[in-house]
């Protein structure tokens, strides 16, 4: 199949980019939407021009590197995918496509369709762990976890950190992202200790950062990879509600700690 | 030179005890006074880089993705082994020792194999005290499976997301050392080489992938965790940007390559479709406890899986292999699957496949139960196949996976270089000429969280290093070098993109040191490839500037030094004259087309030593003793 492509071109941070206009052609459709690309850049690199930039790294939808927003959507019209398991068999000859980076305030663009998701790594560094140095743990059996709560905190734990959520959202929040962290760890018996504290910490991380707040619109929840849902959002601002009011950690440094180096 | 494993003598069961003990300290106050430098931040480089951070040093870790959550360590899906026998099965350290040893075909050292076995036990204590959401039963208790190549179950799993958990672990484990300012984290940043001062590793030089900028960083002592040379194939289960870069330019700096032709063929992997294919994608050999393989028994079969009667069909590994089925370890299920393919019964386009069949298991346990173990797994296939395994059975080839050859380390994880630890995939230490099954997580985790720690305070402690930093003559030099070669790719100019001599170079390296290898052709491809690599110095066209963001330039310089590694390889398979494990050399089978090894001439690690561009390298043997695991043939029938 043949298809066109508009594709964001920008040289680097400082350029004010553009969209330019690519034919891809002879395009399989059991290609995977990425090797679409290698075959448009394959095109470029033989008539001497720069190839489309693009991150990714895994191209089996575990690794999180990859993403553009397709035609508006973050990886793409198919549910629960992301764009390296997305295959040309979802498209049709003719099809008109636009790519674009994520486009978040959070996420300053590096190159074409590569952007900077560090903020989402210092909400981490603010908070999304529990404190175990190696060495230190109990035997693995010595405190069970309903099976329950184990699944959902898998569920929650399944977030690649691709940013889809970010790029998605209208006011670029990354409340799914920071409320995934909190709800997987916040779920397990071993990370009840920290839940108030870690619930503030990130928190505050997400807002210094350039996130936007959610106000429940649901778009993030739509285009997760990993289907993850609203339900962790709700958890995070309880969480942080009732750390808040309560102060059960009493730990009033949290918010007065300097945001993780930078 | 003398190859000095520093492996303990004594009672096997306390040897790891009592070298901790040996071991020097560096008193609490004095670590912050190092400067570790960890290259990769997967479960080895991750876990290391936590650990040290927790300890006091000061450390820089490295990465060449956007974040260290990336690595490829991520991609795992099956599990990860323990001897914690919870199943109540008949498991110990020691039975997983013994089957980690007989699984690697008896070139493995035994004292660091054992090490690993007993290891294992905190490393799920480790991980479940970090919050990894392994799978449990309704009592709450940790749930197991069976892997290849063990008839216990010790395998714990996260669903089929195993790997990325265990690294989401480690990623955050390391992510509160960032935030506790003790590790500095450096990603885009790739190692383009090691600076040594007097002999020892004291610092790399990096590329920062977004500016261009050639950077030097010294420390006290350099840890490479950079994973393995599968994408030597091209076409490999490896993420895209995985690569042999650190280690292979490390070799060229003095650190000896052990074991290179100890390439892992993995059995179930999604088949190749198109030229345009960029990789192959694993389907995790947990699919083996309940799925059955099997091909048509008539040859060329046009029908349908479906329209295949039972009594038509080979359950090829049931039949070979009764006691083990469809749980025969890696090599051996994927040289079973080629030997069918390559006698006309494979199935698929092209006749590269075999079936991977869950239909009696979804008669016996329903859809519900199938969902919870390999849900993930199903629907990944029929994304990328657009065939539902629920109906049909799935297709399934090997395909290059993981590389148990790597720089040689001694006991303490340092390469023949001083000061040069080797973690995980990257180094060559545990899985002899093959790897069993969940069992790249554990060693990946041992060494990060259990072994360097120790060890590398013992150099610290012994050493007296002078203060250097990133100002000595030693890093200007070594930056020269790396900007020279990266001048002369940019200067060739030519007309071929750089994927496409990868591309040419993983086919001639699959064809001639694959899954099987024969003298003849393994001579074949040691005139070959020097051809190509001529024709890549000569004709490869890297677009892009220096100074920029340039993902063509990151990949030339991967590919030229995939080149060099393949010829290595190659040699390496030459000089191995029988076969074992993953090496497979057709000239030496039994009558039944099973590995034979010679135990009297081979039983040792070869580790080749660089000895200047066009001189043949040096071939150092370190002979392998087996006190406790009676070397046999392996039999899994």
């Amino acid at each position: 199949m043949n298809l066109t492509l508009y594709v964001w071109r920008q040289k680097n941070a400082r350029d004010r980019g553009r969209m330019v206009r690519y034919q891809a052609t002879g395009i399989s459709q059991h290609m995977s939407f990425l090797e679409m690309l290698d075959v448009v850049n394959e095109g470029l690199i033989g008539r001497g021009e720069e190839p489309i930039a693009f991150d990714n790294d895994c191209r089996e939808g575990i690794c999180g590197m990859c993403g553009c927003m397709v035609n508006g959507r973050a990886h793409g019209p198919l549910k629960g995918v992301t764009l390296c398991q997305l295959h040309m068999r979802h498209f049709h000859d003719g099809d008109v496509l636009y790519l674009e980076p994520w486009r978040a305030r959070a996420f300053p663009v590096v190159k074409d369709l590569v952007v900077d998701r560090g903020a989402l790594d210092r909400i981490i560094a603010a908070g999304g762990y529990i404190s175990v140095s190696a060495g230190s743990a109990p035997e693995a059996n010595s405190i069970p976890v309903p099976k329950e709560k184990a699944e959902r905190a898998m569920d929650a734990a399944a977030c690649i950190g691709c940013g889809a959520c970010v790029a998605q959202c209208p006011n670029a929040s990354a409340a799914l992202f920071t409320g995934a962290k909190i709800a997987h760890l916040g779920l397990l018996p071993h990370g009840e200790l920290e839940r108030d504290g870690r619930a503030r910490a990130m928190v505050a991380q997400m807002t210094r950062e350039a996130f936007g707040q959610c106000t429940n619109i649901g778009e993030c929840e739509v285009v997760c990879p990993k289907r993850i849902e609203l339900e962790v959002i709700a958890r995070m601002h309880h969480d942080y509600l009732a750390a808040s009011l309560f102060r059960r950690d009493s730990d009033a440094a949290v918010e007065a700690e300097p945001a993780a180096k930078r | 030179m003398e190859l000095n494993s520093k492996s303990p003598s004594g009672p096997i069961e306390t040897a790891w005890g009592r070298r901790k003990f040996e071991l020097k300290l560096v008193s609490p106050a004095n670590k912050r006074k190092y400067q570790i430098i960890v290259v990769g931040s997967g479960l080895a480089g991750a876990s290391a880089a936590a650990t040290l951070g927790e300890l006091g040093y000061e450390v820089l870790c490295f990465c060449f993705q956007d974040s260290p959550r990336r690595a490829h360590s991520i991609s795992a899906q099956g599990g990860i082994n323990a001897a914690k026998n919870y199943d109540n099965d008949g498991d110990s350290v020691y039975r997983l020792f013994y089957d980690t040893v007989k699984g690697g075909d008896f070139r493995a050292r035994e004292y660091n194999v054992y090490r690993l076995a007993e290891i294992s036990l905190n490393i799920i204590d480790q991980c479940v005290a970090q919050g990894v959401p392994f799978a449990r039963e309704y009592a709450g208790y940790l749930d197991n499976r069976s892997f290849g190549g063990a008839q216990v179950s010790r395998t714990f799993y996260a669903r089929g997301q195993t790997g990325q958990q265990l690294l989401l672990g480690a990623y955050q484990a390391l992510q509160r050392q960032v935030a506790a300012g003790q590790v500095r984290m450096l990603p885009r940043h790739e190692m383009l080489d090691l600076v040594l001062v007097d002999g020892r590793a004291r610092g790399i030089v990096t590329r920062d992938l977004v500016s261009g900028e050639i950077e030097p960083w010294a420390g006290h002592a350099v840890v490479l965790a950079t994973g393995g040379y599968g994408n030597v194939f091209y076409l490999s289960t490896n993420a895209q940007g995985c690569n042999a870069t650190a280690i292979w330019r490390s070799y060229k700096r003095g650190a000896l390559f052990a074991n290179p032709c100890f390439t892992q063929i993995h059995p179930t992997c999604i088949p190749v479709t198109g030229e345009y294919q960029s990789k192959l994608t694993l389907m995790s050999e947990s699919l083996r406890n309940d799925g059955r393989i099997w091909v048509p028994l008539q040859k060329d079969d046009p029908r349908l899986s479906s329209q295949i009667p039972e009594a038509e069909r080979d359950y090829f590994l049931e039949r070979k292999y009764p006691s083990y089925g469809n749980l025969a370890p890696r090599d051996i299920a994927s040289r079973a699957a080629k030997a069918v393919c390559d006698e006309g019964r494979g199935v698929g386009p092209g006749g590269q496949g075999v079936y991977l069949d869950f239909s009696e298991a979804f008669e016996r346990l329903g859809r519900r139960v199938l969902d919870e173990r390999y849900g993930n797994l199903f629907e990944m296939y029929e994304l990328i196949t657009g065939e539902n395994p629920y109906q049909v059975p799935m297709r399934i080839y090997p395909a290059s996976h993981y590389t148990m050859g790597g720089l040689w380390v001694d006991y303490s994880l340092m390469s023949t270089v001083p000061g040069l630890y080797v973690l995980g995939e990257a180094n060559f230490s545990d899985h002899g000429a093959n790897r069993l099954g969940a069992s790249a997580l554990m060693q990946g985790l041992a060494d990060g969280y259990f072994i360097l720690p120790y060890t590398i305070g013992d150099y610290l402690a012994s050493e007296k290093l002078d203060q250097v930093d990133a100002s000595h003559g030693a890093f200007g030099e070594v930056e020269g070098e790396v900007r020279a070669n990266i001048q002369r790719l940019l200067g060739v100019r030519g007309t071929r993109s750089v994927d496409s001599f990868h591309r040419e170079l993983g086919k001639l390296v699959w064809e001639y040191c694959g899954m099987a290898r024969n003298a003849a052709g393994l001579r074949h491809a040691l005139e070959q490839i020097p051809e190509l690599r001529e024709r890549f110095w000569r004709e490869v066209r890297v677009t892009g500037e220096e100074g920029d963001f340039n993902q063509q330039l990151e990949r030339a310089g991967r590919v030229a030094d995939f080149f060099e590694l393949a010829e290595l390889m190659c040699r390496d398979a030459l000089g191995r004259n029988e076969s074992c494990g993953g090496h497979f050399r057709e000239e030496y089978q039994t009558p039944d087309g099973e590995a034979l090894r010679n135990d009297a001439e081979y039983s040792y690690a070869a580790a080749w030593e660089f000895r200047g561009p066009g001189n043949a390298p040096a071939l150092h043997k370190e002979p392998l003793a087996f006190d406790y695991v009676k070397p046999v043939q392996r039999s899994y029938k």
